[in-house]
């Protein structure tokens, strides 16, 4: 049997965590045997199948086409996916808000508990997956025949876009139930990186005090290639978009370099930046938790510590 | 209309989590217990829709051990009408709570069920999903904003990118986001007021419902800690050891 990964896109590109989840699956491949297949349903999507196509790792795309499939509607896609899952062991998706939706919608129709966000592959069967905001790391064994797993993606390294030469194949719609209808979307328009897969990634907290007094942020990611990032407490307070948000309910990141700017450090940011490689804390509170995980600290004022940092980095 | 909303007793949220030495699970004697600060936010929508005059009754619904009926009482000083507690000693998985979910909206035949978005323990974001799919309901999950227009339920949502909205078909699921509302704290002749409430005790027998877990959990252990690193003087220092040292400018 093989490893099924529904794919994520907007119907003109893949998201990048799809690369993620296709890792994932390799490995999952590596235990359980057999291939790993990816799943494009969209509208007019025909442009994201060849891509995937291309992407190492694939040795099958399915691609069902339909308006139904257009928006990435659970009530429609659920149905397509319990209809495709008795020919595979494992259906996987990335857990970004698309497969967090998606995917326990298919595994409660097809009787199946789902294991959500895992962060390593221990066997065909048993993964680890982190609880309480990372406080606790769980590793757990599914009984279900099928298995439904969402990815942690900054956990599983990207696969190659290129190299692969998949055969796509095209598969029927499941219909329409026609119980929700896509409206529209405000999407939060950015020329930089996106937030979970770029390198250097700069989150403000409240201590930034105002969504202008991000601008000397944007100035330091300018020069940096860094994506933005916040706190819930500047998302609530309506700073910057819910987009932007980092931690155990927002998102996750694991860049190179964090830099945490008027961040105190709860336990519910630090779930969702902790893995990064090297994190910078700026903060006026020197008891603020964020410099217990901090490699580097630097006790200040962030709108005098701010603007000389990007000074700084002109040298 | 009535409005059931499914909400979980988990360790407060502002309490440092602690694994248990033999890897069993994570400490619970002796921890604070509080409602999972996202149903807390659904509690708030439903009292909200019954004040506006939306719906007509809202039910709140926990399954769990006995102690849950705090969390019960808590929701009803909040506002809601009348509780009830799934009583098992079983620890359950989502794809159970959904069935017995399930079961009450079959016997309530509510109009809309609001969830959380997460249980902030298991962090499984997953019952509002599987209980939507076991009714045939429509479904929008991280809900930043309701409203109800005629037969229909209009929703945002925080996603990745930012905000969709999308139109449902009633009956429907929401799960909630943080940013949909700030809950009420309860007053205290509410809480008064909450004791004389009715709270229904049923089981997942009485439900009809097989709550055997379908994932075993091998073992709970401690994340990989991270060291605290070094204290600079300036930011001039600071340039310097990401250039030289880390290397990652
Ligand atoms: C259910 C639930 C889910 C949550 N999910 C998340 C989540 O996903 N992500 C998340 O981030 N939080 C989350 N939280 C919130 C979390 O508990 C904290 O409240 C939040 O992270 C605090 O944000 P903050 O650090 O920006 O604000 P604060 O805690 O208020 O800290 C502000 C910091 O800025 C510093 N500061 C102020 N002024 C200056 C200055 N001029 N110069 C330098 N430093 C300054 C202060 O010293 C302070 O340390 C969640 C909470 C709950 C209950
Ligand atoms: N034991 C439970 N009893 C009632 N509702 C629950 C229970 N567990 C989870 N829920 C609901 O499902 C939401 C999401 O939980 P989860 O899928 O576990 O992350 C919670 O916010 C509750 O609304």
């Amino acid at each position: 049997m093989s490893i099924l990964v529904i794919a994520e896109h907007d119907n003109a590109a893949l998201k990048p965590a799809v690369l993620n989840a296709v890792t994932a699956a390799v490995e999952l491949a590596g235990h359980a045997g057999g291939d790993v297949h990816l799943l494009v349903a969209g509208e007019n999507a025909g442009a994201v199948a060849s891509e995937a196509a291309q992407i190492a790792g694939v040795a099958k795309v399915l691609h069902a086409d339909g308006a139904e499939y257009g928006h990435g509607l659970a009530e429609n896609l659920a149905p397509l996916v319990v209809k495709l899952a008795s020919g595979y062991s494992h259906v996987i998706a990335a857990a970004t808000s698309f497969g967090k939706n998606v995917l326990p919608r298919a595994a409660a129709l097809l009787d199946v508990q789902p294991v959500s966000d895992i962060s390593a592959v221990e066997s065909a069967d048993t993964f680890v997956r982190p609880i309480y905001a990372g406080n606790a790391m769980a590793t757990v064994r599914s009984t279900d025949s099928v298995k439904l797993v969402t990815i942690r993606g900054t956990a599983f390294d990207a696969a190659a876009a290129e190299g692969g030469s998949a055969a796509v194949e095209s598969t029927d719609s499941a219909g329409d139930t026609g119980l929700s209808r896509f409206l529209g979307q405000e999407l939060t328009k950015s020329e930089r990186p996106e937030l979970t897969t770029a390198g250097i990634v700069i989150s403000g907290g409240r201590g930034m005090q105002s969504g202008d007094n991000f601008a000397m942020l944007e100035k330091v990611a300018d020069k940096l290639g860094a994506a933005i990032g916040a706190s819930r407490a500047a998302v609530d307070a309506g700073f910057v978009p819910n987009d932007y948000q980092v931690g155990q309910t927002g998102k996750v990141v694991a860049p190179d370099l964090y830099l945490a700017i008027g961040i105190s450090g709860a336990i519910q940011h630090l779930a969702g930046m902790k893995d990064s490689k090297v994190i910078v804390a700026i903060n006026k509170d020197e008891e603020a938790p964020i410099f217990q995980v901090a490699d580097y600290g630097l006790v200040a004022d962030l709108f005098q510590a701010v603007p000389e940092l990007e000074a700084a980095l002109d040298g | 209309m009535k409005v059931l909303v499914p909400i979980k007793r988990v360790i407060d949220a502002n309490v440092k989590v602690r694994v248990k030495a033999d890897e069993s699970g994570v400490e619970l004697t002796n921890v604070k217990m509080a409602m999972n600060p996202f149903c807390e936010i659904a509690v708030e929508e439903a009292v909200r829709l019954k004040e506006a005059g939306t719906a007509s009754e809202v039910i709140v619904v926990s399954a769990g051990i006995t102690q849950s009926q705090e969390t019960l009482r808590t929701g009803l000083a909040m506002g809601a009408d009348r509780a009830i507690l799934i009583q098992t000693d079983v620890a359950l998985e989502p794809l159970a709570i959904a069935k017995l979910l399930k079961a009450v909206v079959d016997k309530e035949e509510p109009g809309l069920l609001l969830l959380g978005k997460q249980a902030i323990d298991g962090d499984n974001n997953q019952t509002a999903q599987m209980v939507s799919a076991l009714l045939g309901w429509s479904q929008a999950t991280f809900a930043s904003k309701v409203a109800v227009d005629g037969d229909k339920l209009n929703v945002t949502r925080e996603v990745d990118g930012g905000l969709e909205n999308v139109n449902l078909n009633m009956p429907a699921v929401v799960s909630v986001d943080l940013r949909l509302n700030e809950p009420r704290y309860a007053s205290l002749p509410n809480i008064m007021k909450a004791k004389k409430k009715p709270l229904e005790t049923v089981t997942p027998e009485d439900l009809g419902v097989d709550v055997t877990p379908r994932v075993e959990t091998v073992k709970v252990s401690e994340p990989p800690a991270r060291q605290a690193g070094v204290k600079v003087a300036s930011v001039a220092e600071l340039v310097e050891k990401l250039k030289n040292e880390a290397k990652v400018i």
